[in-house]
């Protein structure tokens, strides 16, 4: 399991999502790899540290005491300009928090795979996305996959995208526990020459060992200089979707597997639409085919890029649907409901108000005429939280929730918007 | 704190380095962080016998010395925590700490001149400085 596949042949073995994830850390073979080891991303530290024994990698691997610990030291590598990578989960995650900040706040290009687990309490060692969603705000790049084959492709394209001088942000490469981390599956491989070739040599913005330009590193920021700084942080997400659309077309280029900011499936003429991240997409797409037999027109959106949101390009790619079901696999408890919902919602609102496209050209009359129209026009969206703590989200309750997308478009009424999916009552 | 308008001619978020980095050395003696001092010591060059305790004790290098003799303080620089005037020998109490807004409304000019005494070379060097600077550098 854990051997070497540095032959020369090798393209299509059976691998778990943390054994693809390992072997795509070795074949980047970065710098410096600081970790924990936490379930279910365990596996993953546990292969890589295999590679660094065997003298796979020429990775100087730090094994520290805590997440807080591991961030620490990835970022303290990161500075001192080197390809830096770790991993982590749940609770881990949760103790890198403030270091997670200062990664983004010092643009260090960080790569890290995040195996998505719940976070406590109460304890809990299975898959939901509450660990990352928590930090959605923390100026990390946050890509998120559906199998093992995606976990493989996007830590690759991970590292090309951080890295990117327009960008120059921590990217996290987010998969699900144990469906995605420890499920076997077919993965298809690149040469090591390959992936090589591909993340290119890493030449750091910035060094902390760099003698000849000697630099202050995290300084004392206060009133009169931080919200410069920030707002320079914040400039550096808009390109992220330009750079990710880039990347994926080149991987495609290099693989035949060319990835987007999202996944658009079976979305161009339909009339309800879920949407997804992560594994659930997968069960979602066969619900959709089986539908599409029935001759309902029902589609997918899987989000790939969610941090930065792409705003734009989803809002276009769900304007014609009528019907909208967000599926989130966390909660906000704010009474808002999840995530995504909240971010889909809030994108909605330019499409459905005029903000967004061509309406200044209008007169006043015009406009609002055209605002109107839009009203009439914006899509029902619904939101199901569901699969907290690891709880099976199964064809059937896919297929309900479609039911209730096309009696939403039938009646034309929305009813709750915000429901629970799978949990007893 | 420096929030005032004079902040304003300074360099935008466009212009700033990236992630706040510091790319030239040195550039702290710049930074007046004096700005946050409630207490101000006031240096006695009568009774000092030049110990220099109080500046091998100094957290912000804020006691000057010229020629192994105190020469005065560094109020741009001074926090104000008092350690120089705790350890300055108490047989000799050479430094007094005195609230900030007293010093400024009591001795004002007075307090200024003796404890910004600088070597005339320092003052010129510094005025340059500034002048060149044109904004934080960070
Ligand atoms: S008060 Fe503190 S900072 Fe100021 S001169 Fe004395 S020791 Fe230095
Ligand atoms: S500690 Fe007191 S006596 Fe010694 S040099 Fe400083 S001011 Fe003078």
């Amino acid at each position: 399991m854990a051997g070497s596949l540095e032959q020369e042949t090798v393209k299509f073995v059976a691998m778990t999502g943390n054994e693809a994830v390992a072997e795509a850390m070795r074949q980047i073979n970065p710098d410096v790899v600081a970790a924990y080891p936490i379930t279910p991303q365990t596996e993953i530290v546990q292969i890589f540290s295999t590679f660094v024994a065997d003298g796979l990698v020429k990775t100087e691997f730090v094994t520290v005491e805590s997440e807080h610990s591991a961030m620490s030291a990835t970022i303290g590598a990161a500075a001192a300009g080197a390809r830096a990578m770790t991993a982590t989960s749940s609770q881990g995650f949760a103790l890198m928090w403030e270091m997670l900040y200062i990664a983004a706040g010092l643009r260090l290009p960080i790569v890290m795979p995040v195996v998505n687990r719940a976070l406590s309490s109460p304890i809990n060692i299975h898959c939901d996305h509450s660990d990352t969603m928590g930090a959605r705000d923390s100026g990390w790049i946050q890509i998120f996959s559906e199998n093992a084959q995606e976990a493989y492709d996007n830590l690759i394209q991970a590292v090309r995208i951080a890295e990117s001088r327009d960008v120059l942000l921590p990217a996290m490469v987010c998969m699900d526990g144990f469906i995605v981390s420890h499920g076997m599956e077919s993965v298809k491989l690149l040469m090591d020459e390959e992936v090589r070739g591909f993340i290119g040599e890493y030449e750091p913005a910035y060094s902390l060992l760099d003698v000849d330009h000697p630099i202050t590193v995290g300084a004392l920021d206060f009133a009169d200089w931080y919200f410069e700084h920030k707002r320079q942080e914040a400039a550096a997400e808009a390109p992220v979707a330009e750079v990710v659309l880039k990347v994926g077309e080149e991987y495609g280029k290099l693989t035949g597997r060319s990835y987007g900011l999202f996944e658009a499936y079976r979305l161009d003429d339909a009339e309800v639409a879920v949407v997804a991240l992560g594994s659930t997409a997968g069960t979602a797409k066969a619900v959709v085919d089986e539908l599409r037999q029935k001759g309902v027109r029902a589609g997918l959106l899987k989000i790939r890029l969610y941090r930065p949101f792409p705003k734009d390009a989803i809002v276009r790619a769900l304007s014609g649907v009528k019907a909208i079901a967000v599926l989130d696999r966390s909660d906000t408890f704010s009474t808002m409901g999840g995530p995504v919902f909240i971010d889909i919602k809030a994108s909605m609102y330019d499409l459905m108000h005029g903000e967004h496209g061509e309406h200044g050209e209008h007169d006043a009359h015009g406009a609002q005429d055209a605002r109107e129209a839009r009203d009439m026009q914006g899509p029902r969206i619904v939101n199901y939280i569901y699969g907290l703590g690891g709880r099976d989200i199964d064809l059937e309750q896919i297929r309900k929730v479609y039911e209730r997308l096309q009696a939403i478009v039938a009646t034309g009424e929305t009813g709750e918007p915000v429901s629970y999916l799978g949990v007893r009552e | 704190m420096n929030t005032g308008e004079k902040d304003w001619d300074k360099k935008g978020w466009k212009d700033v380095p990236i992630a706040g980095l510091i790319t030239e050395p040195g550039t702290a003696r710049r930074y007046k962080t004096g700005e946050w001092r409630t207490h101000r010591p006031v240096w006695d060059p009568e009774k000092c016998i030049n110990c220099l305790l109080c500046w091998i004790y100094c957290p912000d290098s804020a006691i000057q010395v010229k020629d192994g003799k105190v020469v005065g303080i560094d109020l741009e620089h001074c926090k104000g925590c008092g350690i120089c005037a705790h350890e300055c020998p108490s047989k000799v109490r050479a430094i007094n700490m005195v609230l900030e807004s007293e010093a400024e409304a009591e001795d004002g000019e007075k307090v200024k001149e003796e404890t910004m005494r600088e070597g005339e070379e320092g003052e010129k060097e510094r005025k340059e400085e500034r002048k060149g600077e044109g904004g934080n550098e960070k």
